[in-house]
């Protein structure tokens, strides 16, 4: 068995009496994308400042390849970190920016004006050396922060949201980019984020954060489609989300009536849930049927007619609000041209499978 | 531009344009002008260099002119050894309370007068004084010590009283340096001393100027530090230039020296902008 990269093991760290990271425990195969997900509080930085050295954990272990790194100061551990707002050196150029780090390892100039080259190349910026860096754009600052640092080889490249300050548009292109410069690389990378599409789009595997702790660690696949917490059922992708009480449970089928007076088929994974409790349902958009006629819903377990309110236009993924009693159910607008002239206040079907109703027990 | 704007510009101009040749422009000709006067007899003058061919020709003008100039240099260097970690500690490592705490001490000084601040370290630092008390207290010296009335005591005064205006410009430059970025040159590698060099210095290098600058003038230019805490041999060349003025009525040889101490703080600054490659634009904007 190989050793993972980066493993960090009951990772606690505390301010004052609160406590940013909770007993915080994974590990990271060599080469792979690992992200951490969460929102913005929840204590993703502080993982990433602890595992680069600038903050001492309250418990617990850090090891890079198997060897604890706990005791090694900040500029010499093998991990490097891209920051949130990336901290190029602006009294340098960016030949000098990427050089700083083997200029310090004491590296002769010849060889690293090769390796600062190579990095350019690398990063389809070559012959921008001399420039000085408010000459360049947001993503090509991004590339340059990320080869400042891959030009150390180091062994894990924390990315602390650095796609953050990015437009949308250029965020999208930089996903992709990230994720071929991670394999053009093969290195190890950790990246944070609180937009779960930049880390389902390019993370092996992914931890969804809450309040200091790790909810789930998965594939994207695994926390889309199998979240095992209602945090990360509503975290993760959009969902619709309802509070209600268990009326009767049914091997792993449930019937639960929503606070609105909704009475809706569910599906309890194999959680402990029991009639009388309250419970937490998610319905993904995507999994409920939308028609015109009720009678192509016959095979569903839930089948409920409504008037559109809403139609959230946005290409590929628009949807549609559907008023159903008292609740308002967002659904996925098929793209056949069957619905191209639906109207807000038409009459449509709305229908969807019992067991696409994700419970967890909810708070009373 | 818009004839509005035009008058708008310059109804805002219209002060500073009055502050500026009132008070520099017009009295700086004046005084060049008396500095070219050379009295032949009562009420008679004619236009000659001889004033500053007096300053050239006596040891002594030469010899307080230079000395005025590399203490004041001297003082400048040593406010900026001090500031520098001071504030370097303020802006970057203090947090909250204590920050404003410290920057508050800063400027406390300034509440008194200068005559009063001066006065003070005179009751520290003569014969009779503070520590010449605690040091015989103390056994470690056996008679009254006098540390007044000398250029040790011309420096401290000076650096005294130049600090704020070093801390200032160095916490604003320094607390426009992010965090991340200091964080980032230990993070790929740098040291305490590189990260200082490489990274904070340059960042800093305009505050350094601006306050350099501010404290060589106000050194140079400084008339009670010097008088009271100087003694007979350490000759400040402002004294010179009052006691032309005031005890001499010798005012044309007082526009020369005069003249003289701003053309040689107009030189001595301009060699330090280019020293660093530093503008005056760019250090003041
Ligand atoms: N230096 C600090 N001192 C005190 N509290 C801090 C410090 N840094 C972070 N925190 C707190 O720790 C929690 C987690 O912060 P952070 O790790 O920055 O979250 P994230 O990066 O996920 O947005 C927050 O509640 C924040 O207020
Ligand atoms: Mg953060």
């Amino acid at each position: 068995m190989t050793l993972p990269d980066l493993e960090c093991t009951g990772l606690t760290k505390r301010f004052g009496t609160a406590t940013a990271v909770d007993a915080v425990s994974f590990d990271v195969p060599p080469g792979s994308f690992f992200s951490i997900l969460g929102p913005s509080g929840c204590g993703k930085t502080t993982i990433m400042r602890v595992i680069a050295g600038f903050l001492d954990p309250d418990a617990g272990d850090i090891l890079i390849r198997g060897r604890s790194i706990l005791n090694t100061p900040p500029n010499k551990r093998p991990v490097n970190m891209v920051f949130q707002h990336l901290a190029l050196f602006p009294m340098m150029t960016i030949a000098e920016n990427i050089g700083y780090g083997l200029r310090r390892q004491g590296m002769a100039k010849a060889e690293i004006a090769r390796k600062v080259d190579a990095a350019l190349d690398r990063i389809g910026l070559p012959g921008i050396g001399a420039r000085k860096i408010d000459e360049l754009s947001g993503g090509q600052k991004q590339r340059v922060a990320i080869a400042r640092c891959m030009v150390l080889e180091p062994d894990v490249l924390l990315l602390d949201e650095p796609l953050g300050a990015l437009d949308l548009k250029l965020r999208e292109r930089m996903k992709v980019e990230l994720k071929e410069m991670q394999a053009a690389f093969d290195t190890t990378f950790v990246y944070i984020t609180h937009d779960q599409s930049e880390a389902l789009v390019m993370s092996d595997r992914i931890a969804v954060m809450n309040q200091g702790r790790f909810e789930q660690m998965g594939t994207g696949r695994e926390l889309y489609y199998r979240p095992e917490t209602a945090f990360v059922a509503g975290f993760v992708g959009d969902t619709n989300r309802w509070h209600g009480r268990i009326e009767r449970v049914e091997g792993d089928a449930l019937q639960l009536v929503t606070d609105s007076g909704l009475t809706l088929r569910g599906a309890r994974h194999g959680r402990a849930l029991s009639p009388g409790g309250r419970a937490e349902i998610f319905v993904r958009p995507e999994a409920i049927r939308l028609t015109r006629s009720a009678g192509e819903l016959a095979h569903f377990d839930n089948r409920m007619s409504g008037r559109v309110t809403a139609l959230l236009f946005n290409g590929a993924a628009s949807r549609v609000l559907v008023q159903a009693g008292r609740e308002e159910i967002e659904v996925n607008l098929p793209q056949s041209g069957e619905f191209a002239d639906l109207a807000r206040g038409a009459e449509v079907h709305i229908g969807w499978a019992g067991d696409q109703g994700n419970c967890f027990a909810g708070t009373p | 531009m818009k004839a509005e704007a035009r008058i708008g510009l310059i109804l805002l101009l219209t002060p500073l344009l009055l502050w500026l040749s009132l008070l520099i422009v017009i009295p700086h000709i004046d005084m060049f002008l008396v500095s070219l006067r050379e009295r032949v007899g009562v009420g008679e003058y004619r236009i000659s260099p001889a004033n500053y061919l007096t300053f050239l020709t006596e040891p002594l003008y030469l010899r307080t002119f230079a000395r005025t100039a590399i203490m004041a240099m001297l003082a400048t260097l040593i406010t900026l050894l001090i500031a520098f970690p001071v504030s370097y500690y303020i802006a970057k490592m203090a947090r909250g309370r204590t920050r404003s705490a410290l920057f508050l001490l800063c400027l406390v000084p300034f509440w008194v007068s200068e005559l009063v601040r001066t006065f003070g370290w005179m009751i520290l630092l003569r014969e009779t004084g503070l520590i010449s008390t605690l040091l015989q207290w103390a056994g470690l010296a056996d008679q009254p010590v006098e540390m007044l009335y000398n250029d040790a005591a011309i420096m401290v005064g000076l650096v005294y009283t130049s600090m704020l205006f070093m801390v200032v410009p160095l916490v604003t430059t320094l607390e426009s340096l992010p965090d991340e970025v200091i964080e980032a040159g230990y993070d790929l590698g740098g040291t305490n001393v590189s990260v200082m060099r490489e990274i904070v210095i340059p960042h800093a290098t305009p505050g350094i100027v601006s306050g350099c600058i501010v404290v060589f003038m106000l050194s140079l230019g400084n008339y009670l530090t010097p008088t009271m805490l100087g003694g007979k041999d350490s000759l400040w060349f402002t004294e010179l230039i009052y006691s032309q003025f005031i005890v001499r009525f010798n005012w044309e040889l007082g526009a020369a020296f005069g003249f003289l101490l701003l053309l040689l703080s107009s030189l001595i600054v301009w060699g330090m902008l280019r020293l660093t490659g530093h503008t005056l634009e760019r250090t003041m904007g």
